[in-house]
């Protein structure tokens, strides 16, 4: 490791002209290290490859057409050291790069937690009190992308789904949720949208600003159209921000309020309960974050495995309750009503 | 086997070997070549199919890259800067990618330059099954049909790599195109099929192993992934061809079915694909460099053997095109540290070729013109390959224009310099005749430095965060998007000088170029230019390596 370190040093001043964007988060500059690393391993072999070719072909280029030329068929010592360098250098790309990937898919605790929903071909954010972030339009008519805020210095992890185009429409096979990736240049980092199933992402900015999300993964004609922004604030601003706005879709209920009322409206209560007592499901009491047996095996409680038992209820079953009782919620419930019964469920402690 | 065959028996005896008969006058008529079993005709017939493709496919190029000219803007209400709308740009992007690489990369070499000069290289007479030669050209030609019927149904938008679930939606189109997938794809198992079993059975008296061509080699080890890969694809299209038809869910959530799983089958081909388009370049490159170095290529061994170590990893790599797919992490680097084996091998290749050239007596004629581009290029390409295959730098590069300049570098920078490079090499050979040096010369100009005008800022493109597949950009892409289309422009100057050259070789009258015009060392240069229907006078007896040159 104090190899790697001493090279995050030795490279890290080294980013200017190397034609990446700003780096604007911790990882970023890591990731930029190991880029100028290969940059410059990368020139000087070319470099000698190349030059060692034209310097051949210069110097030993045909004089008569009888010419006689040396019968060369191997060499042991040359063939080791070009096959071991390149080896060597390989392998070294593939540990450190692996570092810092480790860094980019180990979530921090404590994050600040933003939902983000992708569809044909736009981006929503919604935030934990019931904020919602879609794009609008200025004086002149043109778009203006949804602008995320975060805080600087603050871990920030998404939790990223895909929807339905129209979310009334079941018969549209053009409507279905298709892939899209969440990528934002100055931060190095990008995650795919899956439908079907949550992915996550997390970054920690660095320096204020604001910077340019695309979607990555090619979903159609309106693809490069599908542009969204992060604007990293002081936390003090973020604050104020948060709270600043009357909220958006929720009516000014939180995520976790919104879930509350979905799960007496939507018939939750009649099976699972609050305190702990058992009913024909399980109780959501402490359940989140915690492995729970079923007849799949053990599974942990997470955001994912909520949303398959919503829309799935069959698909893993906990143990001691019978499955074919709850129906499918397939269909009936949109991305951010799945997510407000999430969030609720997290605060039933 | 070819040489049992009473046709080929019946004209050995039926026609007398006079000056001047060859296979192209063994037969005359349109007919006698749809039906022809001579694998050089039918060699000839990939040429020039495939190279009408390669037109088509260079036409849906310079358009979207005459697209990407200008960001387009709102002047007074009007877009300017558009010449093609975005779902006109969605379709030409998607056969851009289908055509290139189903038709004309992946046929280039092996059915091509393969067919005619595998036999001869060897001392056969012909393939192994010469009517499966003759079917799977009717198979491309079947692929290709249905490819363009898909564009009478709207036209397939899903890129060539067809990611479900935006694959799946009833689309006709869809449907058709990668059922041409599917038939195009027996072309290539049956003539991978041919070449294994030729390359085993047929070779000439004394041809050993060890003694066969570094492009037979080459063309060897393509063919082993032809056939075990080619048929994960077939299945995976069938599979989407039923969900959009039956509506069953093997790859679209909504059906029940996993879009991720759909990527590794996809990709349990398309990474093998990589070197079914590249390993017949290194074999066409090896031949180029011995025969304009006048010199025994260094060490023989570790080129041929790494083919097949190249081919042999090759299926083990496949995860490296979804680090961020949503595959776990451990997936993600178990596969990062197989790609970087892949590395060496392509490395060592390079390096090889490059000592070869020390203590030569080196002629720079456009082949080997070609074989120093593909060196220059192929070099760039493979090391940002390794910037690729590096887990950390890839979750940035992923899907950017970064990645498009690396394989344009590797396919085409690779494979098509390959391909430029033996056509000017096997020319005399295949027709009897020189093609104009001057003028290949000048399309080797304009190919090699377009080709870095185009692609070099693509990578530029990339790094600052652009991403592909995209009909319109942020207006600070706009300068190297200009110079890349520029650079496109050159290109496509070119390919029409090389059309030119090529046309005006074989209408042109000239003195015989005589067998061995290159002063080479295998075996097709024995027999006479054009070869004659059986390929030898008499069946050669091979007593030495491929490249005796003392």
């Amino acid at each position: 490791m104090w190899l790697f370190q001493l090279l995050n040093s030795a490279f890290a001043h080294a980013n200017s002209d190397t034609f990446m964007p700003p780096a604007a988060t911790e990882i970023a500059s890591h990731v930029d290290q190991i880029y100028v690393f290969l940059l410059w391993s990368s020139l000087i072999s070319f470099v000698l490859l190349i030059g060692g070719m034209i310097w051949f072909v210069i110097k030993y280029k045909r004089r008569t057409a009888s010419d006689k030329t040396a019968y060369i068929t191997h060499n042991h010592t040359l063939e080791f050291l070009w096959s071991f360098i390149p080896f060597c250098i390989f392998i070294f790309s593939f540990a450190w790069g692996w570092i810092v990937f480790h860094q980019m898919r180990s979530m921090p605790e404590n994050a600040l937690e933003i939902h983000v929903v992708a569809k044909k071909w736009d981006w929503r954010f919604i935030y934990k009190n019931g904020r919602e972030i879609v794009a609008g339009v200025d004086d002149q008519g043109n778009k203006t992308p949804a602008t995320m805020v975060v805080p600087m210095g603050r871990p920030v992890k998404l939790i990223m789904a895909s929807e339905k185009v129209n979310p009334a429409s079941n018969e549209d096979p053009k409507d279905r949720p298709v892939l899209h990736s969440f990528f934002v240049p100055a931060f190095r980092t990008k995650q795919d949208i899956v439908p079907g199933r949550y992915t996550t992402l997390w970054f920690q900015a660095t320096e204020l600003g604001t910077f340019n999300v695309f979607c990555a993964e090619y979903c159609g004609d309106g693809h490069y159209a599908m542009r969204a922004a992060i604007k990293v604030v002081k936390p003090e601003e973020y604050e104020e921000w948060l709270s600043g706005e009357a909220a958006g879709a929720g009516g000014g209920l939180s995520l976790a309020e919104q879930g509350k009322q979905l799960y007496l409206s939507r018939a939750c209560v009649g099976c699972h309960s609050l305190n702990g007592s058992a009913g024909a499901g399980p109780t959501w009491k402490g359940i989140f974050g915690h492995d729970v047996a079923t007849n799949k095996g053990t599974v942990k409680v997470d955001e994912n495995y909520i949303r398959e038992s919503i829309l799935e209820p069959n698909a893993q079953v906990v143990s001691g309750f019978q499955g074919g009782v709850m129906p499918s919620y397939s269909g009936q419930l949109k991305e951010e009503e799945i997510n407000a019964l999430i969030e609720f469920i997290k605060t039933v402690k | 086997m070819a040489k049992n065959t009473p046709d080929t028996h019946a004209h050995d005896h039926g026609h007398g070997h006079g000056a001047g008969h060859n296979y192209l006058n063994h037969e005359k008529g349109l007919w006698s070549w749809l039906t022809s079993l001579d694998h050089k005709r039918i060699g000839i017939m990939y040429f020039i199919t495939v190279m009408l493709f390669f037109l088509v496919g260079g036409l849906a190029a310079l358009t979207i890259r005459t697209e990407l000219f200008s960001a387009n803007r709102l002047v007074d209400g009007q877009t300017t800067g558009a010449v093609v709308t975005a779902s006109q740009y969605t379709r030409l992007m998607t056969y851009h990618g289908a055509i290139m690489v189903f038709l004309v990369i992946i046929p280039g070499i092996p059915a091509f330059l393969g067919n005619f000069f595998l036999p001869l290289q060897i001392g056969a007479k012909d393939v192994a099954f010469p009517r499966l030669n003759l079917l799977s050209w009717y198979c491309l030609l079947g692929g290709a049909g249905l490819a363009v019927a898909s564009m009478f149904y709207g036209g397939a938008d899903t890129g060539w790599t067809f990611y479900t679930p935006y694959s799946i939606s009833l689309s006709k189109a869809v449907v058709l195109l990668v059922s041409g997938a599917f038939v195009g794809g027996f072309s290539s198992i049956l003539t991978g099929l041919n070449f294994v079993a030729t390359v085993h059975k047929l070779r000439a008296p004394g041809m050993t192993m060890n003694r066969i061509p570094l492009f037979v080699w080459a063309l060897y080890s393509t063919a082993i992934l032809q056939v075990l890969a080619t048929p994960v694809l077939a299945i995976t299209l069938l599979l989407i061809a039923m969900e959009n038809v039956f509506q069953i869910g093997f790859f679209d959530p909504a059906l029940g079915g996993d879009p991720v799983l759909f990527q590794h089958f996809f990709w349990f081909y398309s990474h093998p694909a990589v070197y079914i388009m590249i390993l017949p370049a290194f074999g066409v490159i090896s031949e180029l460099i011995a025969a304009f170095s006048r010199k025994t290529i260094f060490g023989y061994t570790a080129i041929a053997y790494s083919s097949i170590a190249i081919a042999a990893v090759s299926f083990f790599v496949w995860g490296h095109h979804m680090f961020v797919s949503g595959q776990s992490e451990i997936a993600g680097v178990v596969f990062s540290a197989i790609t970087m084996l892949v590395g060496v091998p392509t490395a060592i290749k390079v390096f090889n070729w490059v000592a070869t050239l020390h203590k030569a007596s080196i002629n720079l004629a456009s082949p080997m013109l070609y074989a120093m581009g593909f060196m220059f290029l192929f070099t760039i390409g493979g090391v940002t390959g390794i910037f690729l295959a590096t887990t950390a730098l890839d979750t940035h590069f992923h899907d950017t224009y970064f990645v498009v300049a690396h394989f344009h570098y590797v396919m085409v920078g690779g494979t098509l310099m390959a391909i430029m490079g033996g056509i000017y090499y096997w020319f005399p050979k295949m027709f009897g005749k020189m093609v104009n040096e001057v003028m290949a010369q000048a399309s080797f100009f304009f190919i090699f430095v377009g080709f870095n005008v185009t692609f070099f800022p693509q990578f530029v493109l990339g790094a600052k965060g652009m991403p592909r597949r995209y009909y319109d950009y942020l207006p600070v892409f706009e300068p190297l998007n200009r110079m890349s289309t520029i650079g496109s422009y050159m290109i496509g100057t070119g390919f029409v000088i090389a059309l030119i050259a090529v046309i005006h070789a074989l209408l042109s009258k000239q003195e015989p170029v005589g067998d061995n015009p290159w002063g080479a060392k295998t075996l097709e240069w024995t027999t006479t230019s054009p070869p004659p229907h059986d390929n030898f006078e008499k069946t050669p007896i091979v007593t030495a390596g491929p490249y005796e040159y003392r």
